[in-house]
């Protein structure tokens, strides 16, 4: 009998599973739950964008495309990046495709760390920074953003973590969980902090086109930025494309054939048919971003006005889609709060404590979901408010 | 004003929400949607508000014509006194005046393909100034108002953590 504990590497034993996960197990079994736990567009990619793919079936493009993506497709990102962002980058040699933004972390994260490697990561933040560092014998250092700085990560908190050995920070806006976003001048101050220095960027920019009242402004727009940022991106959350598996990178040359070498022994390339689709994203999609965009925008006054009225403090979230309320108030922790709620009212939120350090306190409510279940969703919330008193 | 025309796509879409949840998306005070809502509903630019029913998924008989209609308009009035003649019958569901090759779409529901004929042939042809009508009868309802007749199959297997 093989025991497998010994075979399977130390590195991936110490990797913790996801903290969201047992929420979406128990909801699964709960008749009229509602999930504003998965953090995944509602909408279903709009139908010129699956019509593109289902045409590229139909003429038989079923073939591998060239490692870094179709040239049609880098062309067409380096013309959305201009249009939408002012960024420039050429579309053959600084843009890679890549199989979701998560891919373009990894490969990124692969292609600068030594063993002992310091990566600086804003908490909370999405789960896979921290995990992924690990595995390549780096070092997360997690620099806890504050609900009063309205989740940014500050100047002062970047210096402070930086050392000899800090390879990159990890730049997650606007930001998974919290809503936060950066603006010109909070990057101008981190520009200020890493220019002259050899750390890297690694500009996680995916809900870049989910920010409400301010347009987004990219790391790599400020000056001197665009030759130490890793910018990543993809379709997931702009078009609804979570499915179709699709990203990509930008960066300096060297870093994004360095990535190119290491995604063609590992992935070859991203999907075709989902290659041909984005073309036809990038080309004739800003109606869909603009209208999903205002749809998310009226859903998140409804949940925020909704967990203020309801007495919850909550930040106003100006990127992605989610609220981040805090419910200190309760007396709970955000785990027991999340765990008691979907118990008494099959409501699935998460804690924010399952996002890293500075997230307890707080919950993570997606609101990539109908009116109809958020306004369930609030009523219930009321409910079990009231048995908390 | 570019406020109500939010309040008014949003209703168009879904007259259910809540005035707390139109107040959301619209960026208005509920009392301003209240208020807006009373204006719109006094100026009759909202008609109503109203279900859309499947009724092939009932045990009630349903059918539906789509009649295309030349008439002889009239000096003074033009199409609107011999259009007011037809939607006043309760069988008319929609009026529509055309450009092209007719004058009205005449849209129609009844319980049967002889009531239907019967309104067709005994009221709406001897109208006196129509000169011709065509009736369509509509086989299968694909899709009203934006809202698709066929339930839609979502994907089984969603995003899941293992």
């Amino acid at each position: 009998m093989i025991d497998y504990e010994k075979i399977l590497c130390g590195r991936i034993k110490q990797v913790k599973p996801s903290g969201i996960r047992k929420y979406f197990d128990l909801l699964q079994g709960m008749e009229g739950g509602i999930s504003l736990g998965i953090g995944e567009p509602d909408f279903i990619t709009p139908w010129h964008i699956r019509d593109a793919g289902i045409y590229s079936l139909e003429k038989g493009f079923t073939k591998y495309s060239p490692n870094a993506g179709l040239s049609d497709l880098r062309k067409a990102i380096s013309r959305y990046l201009k249009r939408r962002f002012d960024l420039d980058y050429e579309g053959i040699g600084q843009i890679l495709v890549t199989v979701g933004g998560s891919e373009g972390l990894d490969l990124a994260f692969r292609c600068l760390l030594e063993p002992g490697d310091e990566v600086i990561i804003p908490s909370p933040s999405f789960v896979c920074y921290g995990p992924l560092v690990s595995m390549l014998h780096g070092v997360p250092v997690l620099v806890e953003t504050k609900a009063e700085d309205e989740f940014r990560l500050t100047a002062e908190e970047l210096k402070a973590a930086i050392t000899p050995r800090t390879r990159a920070v990890v730049l997650p806006f606007p930001n998974n969980p919290t809503g936060g976003i950066m603006g010109r001048e909070d990057l101008e101050a981190i520009a200020g902090v890493l220019r002259g220095t050899d750390i890297m960027v690694i500009s996680d920019e995916i809900y870049c086109e989910l920010t409400y009242g301010q347009h987004h402004v990219s790391m790599a727009n400020i000056p001197d930025m665009v030759e130490r940022t890793i910018l990543v991106n993809g379709f997931s959350k702009a078009y609804s494309m979570t499915g179709w598996r699709l990203g990509y990178v930008c960066g300096p040359k060297p870093i994004i054939a360095a990535m190119t070498k290491l995604h063609q022994f590992a992935i070859m390339c991203a999907p075709t048919t989902s290659q041909y689709a984005a073309i036809e994203a990038l080309d004739n999609g800003d109606r869909d971003i603009e209208a999903m965009k205002e749809e998310y925008d009226g859903r998140r006054r409804f949940l925020v006005d909704g967990f203020r009225r309801l007495g919850l403090e909550c930040f106003e979230p100006r990127g992605a889609f989610y609220t981040f309320p805090c419910i200190k108030s309760t007396g709970l922790t955000s785990e027991e709060f999340c765990d008691q709620f979907l118990a008494a009212e099959h409501v699935a939120v998460i804690p924010g404590a399952a996002f890293g350090p500075g997230g307890e306190g707080f919950v993570r409510a997606c609101y990539a979901a109908s009116m109809k279940d958020l306004g369930e969703a609030l009523e219930r919330l009321e409910r079990f408010l009231a048995t908390l008193k | 004003m570019e406020q109500n025309t939010k309040l008014l796509q949003l209703l168009e879409s879904d007259c259910t929400l809540t005035t707390d949840q139109l107040a959301a998306m619209a960026n208005m005070t509920a009392a301003e949607v209240e208020a807006a809502k009373k204006e719109l509903e006094k100026q009759r630019i909202i008609l109503g508000y109203q279900a859309v029913v499947d009724w092939d998924q009932t045990q009630r008989e349903n059918v539906t014509a789509l009649i295309e209609v030349k008439v002889t308009p009239q000096r003074g009035d033009g199409f609107d006194r011999i259009a007011e003649r037809i939607y006043q019958y309760d069988e008319v569901e929609s009026l529509y005046l055309m450009s092209g090759a007719f004058d009205f779409t005449v849209i129609i529901s009844g319980r049967t393909l002889k009531e239907v004929a019967h309104f067709v042939g005994e009221k709406l042809s001897t109208i006196d100034e129509v000169t011709g009508t065509a009736t369509h009868f509509i086989l299968r309802k694909y899709k009203e108002n934006h809202l698709v007749f066929e339930r839609q199959e979502e994907q089984q297997e969603r995003f899941v953590l293992e």
